[in-house]
């Protein structure tokens, strides 16, 4: 619980109507996204309405050594705005303002609650595009997607948050405003806390206003979808197409379970016994995606796939893209318990990847679909379960550990775009080892000392 | 085990909940709130935890199961396939059955059960309610604001009673020349006090489709605002009251012109009376013969053709939430439009948005009722339309009521008022 005084003075900067104390509001704040992670009630929610506001909230924690969860729509996937020491839950969400749309300079100044599909809504009118597309589009904000440095399915060809974020204006954990990087391509001054900042998770600042870059919209695009009997045909298509020097923007693959899946689910017309499917888009310049959808095929062919269809329009477009879309929501509908994994490797290790998941599916009785972004090597292994079979869940936690060593072991990484937080922090040395943690923590302490900024995500304190 | 008797029946739907959120993408509370207790995944999470014993049913968690619209935008738009509707009336009616009623809908709902009193109250009410009610001066509709306030704004434009009840206007039984079929019409409030123009609209079509109109008197309101809001008692009482009625005259099917009572005939009733095996049998019986009158027209006795005159309107269509998601009807209202000589149909931007009306809700959350309205109108501004069709009155009432104080000029109908109005003009040459 707070101290009145400090409720009092909250309520003071805010406003009443933006200080939430009632439980019955506080356990809306207790979760996230994440599957199966434990719940914590929060001592107030408070959603500021500007930078000034931020900066007053976040003097004030500091001042009664108050932790600060930040938080935007809530839909990360790795316990990033469970508020687990309790104090403060600061909604971003009014502060959802797109400043400006500068076509000169291909950027946007935007507040951090600003929705990253309303950000588009407003940049297409402009023939202008912002790339980063996690399936959240809809949902997530500017502030959280950045934190988290999202990807999603253009990842290969156009990046992923981080390549779009320009400059930024944070409240540091001390209360004082700083702004960083601007609409200058180039900027060199001093050390890139724009680059630190962005996928923080909310542990070293408040972010208050973006700069992203921005660029002209594909003019066209084609989307391909090719059938494989065998995984390593698929890894195979897939090295051969980036070796002939195409970058599609998205260039997804599922496995043979999500296949099962999303066919009992929707009926997309997928062969029940295929063991991969790639769903491959280029875009840009009508005549050059004329020409790459020409060439991507011939190499599908030549890479053995059993089927390939083409999209002319955008109806079979849509068609095409049909059973990925669903794939998540297939899987979601057949066992209460989703815990969706994002482990990535090199793009060349994706067969292995996929054969080592089946593995440890096999090994700990579980089902286990994987689908995900082969281009980029993100996959997500997705663990399809009940969070109130204990067994079950021991045997779930195991697969996950082995999922990320194996990740590792092939030159990969925990966590491609869905982030740390509290679900992968106990992980952290196995991937930088214990002078790598050190070194991140003393980050950390460095910008904030009292650890109030999220304190429990990606830094353990020592 | 049904939604309204225990909370135990939604469990397995609380646990497919995954917590994506995708939920607040369409969630017109949440869009004007932005607080996690207005979008489903909040919701569900308080009840979740209701079960778990970390919360008690409190007036203040009744309260915040009294934010929704009931819209069902979340069921359609969740990966999980979580059925959000059923969850929030098993939360309203465990919330009365532990609570008791909001004071404010106590009276509505206990008014509305004693029909002879509502009757009586809403005749006196239309001699009297020029008190209580200013007249704004308007072409088609007979509409009213709030002269003092009652606690839901004076803002709000309210439809004048009707001089007579529509149920007063026609025999119990409206003949034709040679039936074809007879077709039982179940009103509704609020064609039955307010907008009896709708309910003639509805015998005018059935009679020129050579269809025999049975209009029972000893119906009454379809319960949906009291079991919505929890209410079960109420609300199966008045299941029971309409079934005895329209069993009495029988018909080949049954009508409907809003969205609650199709709702209520196709849904509620065989939920509500789960528990009697004989009103359970009668309810699923009339179920299965029940139609929005749009539905019947277009899928059960094909509407004539022959006849139609030209109407000149330009018209947008709003989807009620509980006919477009409830019962799946939305391409049949544009089938008839389209069909109509004359009618150009401009679609808005987001025609299955909720206009906020939602009963009682708007009594309760009147501001927040006006914010979700005031963006529904501004997407039927942006038509350039002049008329709105819809197929509910209770949208209607809402409708009409934004655009009035936007200051728009535009007239907000119900689609069947539209064809009845073609039948007509299709005479007069
Ligand atoms: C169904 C589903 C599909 C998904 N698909 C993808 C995908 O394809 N690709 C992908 O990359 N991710 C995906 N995600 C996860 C993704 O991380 C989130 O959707 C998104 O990035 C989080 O945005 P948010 O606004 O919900 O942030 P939140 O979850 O609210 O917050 C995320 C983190 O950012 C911090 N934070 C939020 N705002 C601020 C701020 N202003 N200043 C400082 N810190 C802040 C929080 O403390 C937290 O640590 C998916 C999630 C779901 C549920
Ligand atoms: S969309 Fe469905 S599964 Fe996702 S949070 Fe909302 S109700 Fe739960
Ligand atoms: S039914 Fe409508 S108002 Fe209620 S939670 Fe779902 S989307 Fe929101």
């Amino acid at each position: 619980m707070l101290a009145r005084e400090v409720l009092q003075e909250l309520i003071q900067v805010l406003g009443a109507e933006n200080v939430l104390t009632e439980q019955e509001d506080l356990m809306t704040y207790a979760y996230d996204a994440t599957a199966a992670m434990k719940h914590h009630k929060p001592d107030v929610v408070v959603s500021p309405n500007s930078t000034e506001q931020v900066a007053e909230v976040v003097k004030i924690a500091a001042k009664n050594n108050i932790p600060i969860y930040p938080r935007g729509s809530g839909t990360n996937l790795s316990g990033g705005t469970i508020p687990i020491s309790g104090g403060i839950v600061l909604s971003m969400l009014n502060l959802n303002k797109i400043i400006e749309v500068d076509q000169d300079n291909l950027t946007a100044t935007v507040q951090p609650g600003v929705i990253i599909q309303t950000l588009n809504d407003e940049v297409v009118k402009h023939g202008l595009l912002y790339p980063p597309d996690p399936g959240t589009v809809k949902t997530a904000t500017m502030g959280g997607s950045l934190s988290e440095c999202s990807g999603g399915l253009r990842g290969l060809k156009y990046g992923v948050t981080k390549h779009y974020i320009m400059g930024l204006q944070i409240v540091l954990a001390n209360g004082e405003v700083i702004r960083w990087g601007g609409k200058t391509v180039k900027n060199v001054t001093g050390y890139d806390l724009v680059a630190l900042f962005t996928g923080a998770e909310g542990t070293l600042g408040i972010i208050t206003e973006i700069i992203v870059k921005l660029i002209p919209a594909p003019e066209a695009r084609k989307s391909i979808l090719a059938v494989f009997d065998d995984v390593d045909k698929a890894g195979k298509a897939i090295a051969s197409i980036i070796r002939n020097k195409i970058i599609p923007a998205t260039l997804e693959i599922m496995d043979n379970v999500t296949i099962q899946t999303v066919e009992n689910f929707v009926h997309a017309g997928l062969p029940m016994d295929a063991q991969a499917v790639l769903l491959i888009e280029v875009d840009g310049y009508k005549e050059v995606v004329e020409r790459e959808a020409v060439l991507v095929e011939q190499i599908l062919q030549e890479e053995q796939a059993v089927e390939i269809k083409i999209a002319k329009n955008d109806q079979e477009r849509d068609l095409l893209w049909l059973a990925r879309r669903r794939a998540l929501p297939a899987l979601a509908q057949k066992r209460p318990t989703t815990v969706l994994e994002d482990a990535t490797v090199p793009r060349s290790k994706i067969p292995d990847m996929i054969k080592a998941i089946r593995k440890i599916a096999e090994k700990h009785n579980l089902q286990i679909a994987t689908f995900g972004h082969a281009g980029d090597g993100n996959l997500h292994p997705t663990i399809l379960t009940d969070e109130r079979d204990e067994d079950e869940m021991k045997r779930v936690h195991l697969a996950v550990d082995e999922i990320f060593k194996t990740a590792i072991s092939l030159g990969g990484t925990l966590s491609g775009e869905h982030g740390i937080g509290i679900a992968k922090m106990g992980y952290l040395d196995w991937e930088f080892g214990e002078a790598g943690v050190a070194a991140m923590r003393r980050m950390k302490e460095a910008l904030d000392p009292n650890y109030l900024l999220n304190p429990g995500k990606i830094v353990r304190r020592d | 085990m049904s939604v309204y008797n225990s909370l135990d029946s939604i469990t397995e739907e609380l646990h497919n909940c995954m917590k994506c959120g995708n939920c607040m993408e369409v969630c017109p509370i949440y869009k004007e709130t932005r607080q996690e207790v207005g979008v489903a995944r909040g919701k569900i999470s308080l009840v979740q935890y209701l079960l778990s014993g970390e919360l008690e049913m409190t007036e203040k968690l009744a309260d915040r199961f009294s934010l929704c619209t009931t819209c069902m935008a979340c069921n359609t738009n969740c990966p999980c396939g979580v059925r959000f509707d059923k969850i929030i009336l098993a939360a309203r009616a465990e919330a009365v059955r532990k609570k008791g009623l909001h004071p404010v809908k106590k009276i509505a709902f206990t008014a509305l059960k004693m029909q002879r009193m509502f009757d009586f109250g809403m005749k006196t009410g239309s001699i009297f309610q020029g008190m209580a009610l200013k007249h704004v001066p308007h072409k088609s509709d007979r509409i009213a604001r709030m002269r003092f306030d009652i606690g839901i704004g004076t803002d709000k434009v309210f439809p004048m009673l009707a001089s007579r009840t529509l149920r007063s206007e026609f025999p119990e039984v409206v003949k034709v020349k040679n039936p074809k079929m007879r077709v039982a019409f179940f009103t509704g409030c609020m064609i039955n006090y307010f907008y009896t123009d709708i309910g003639k609209a509805v015998v005018e079509v059935l009679k020129e489709n050579d269809i025999e109109v049975v209009i029972p008197k000893g119906q009454g309101c379809c319960g949906i605002p009291a079991s919505v809001n929890g209410d079960v008692h109420s609300a199966a009482a008045l299941a029971k009251r309409n079934l005895r009625a329209f069993e009495k005259l029988g018909a080949d099917a049954l009508v409907v012109a809003c969205s609650s009572g199709g709702t209520a005939w196709k849904h509620v009733f065989g939920e509500l009376l789960d528990n009697e095996p004989e009103f359970k049998a009668l309810a699923d019986k009339w179920a299965g013969k029940s139609y929005d009158i749009s539905e019947f027209l277009i899928k059960k006795v094909p509407f004539k053709k022959e006849g139609l005159g030209r109407v000149e309107r330009k018209v947008t269509y709003h989807d009620p939430c509980h006919l477009n998601r409830g019962q799946g009807v939305n391409t049949e209202p544009r089938e008839i439009l389209k069909s109509i000589p004359g009618v150009e149909l401009i679609e808005m931007k987001e025609p299955g948005r909720c206009c906020g009306m939602a009963g009682s809700f708007s009594l309760v959350h009147p501001d927040l009722s006006v914010q979700i309205s005031d963006r529904k109108t501004a997407d039927i501004e942006l038509t350039h339309t002049d008329t709105v069709a819809t197929g509910c009155p209770a949208c209607r009432l809402q409708l009409k009521s934004g655009v009035e104080n936007a200051g728009i000029e535009e007239e907000v109908v119900h689609t069947i008022q539209i064809l009845a109005e073609s039948y007509k003009n299709g005479k007069k040459k």
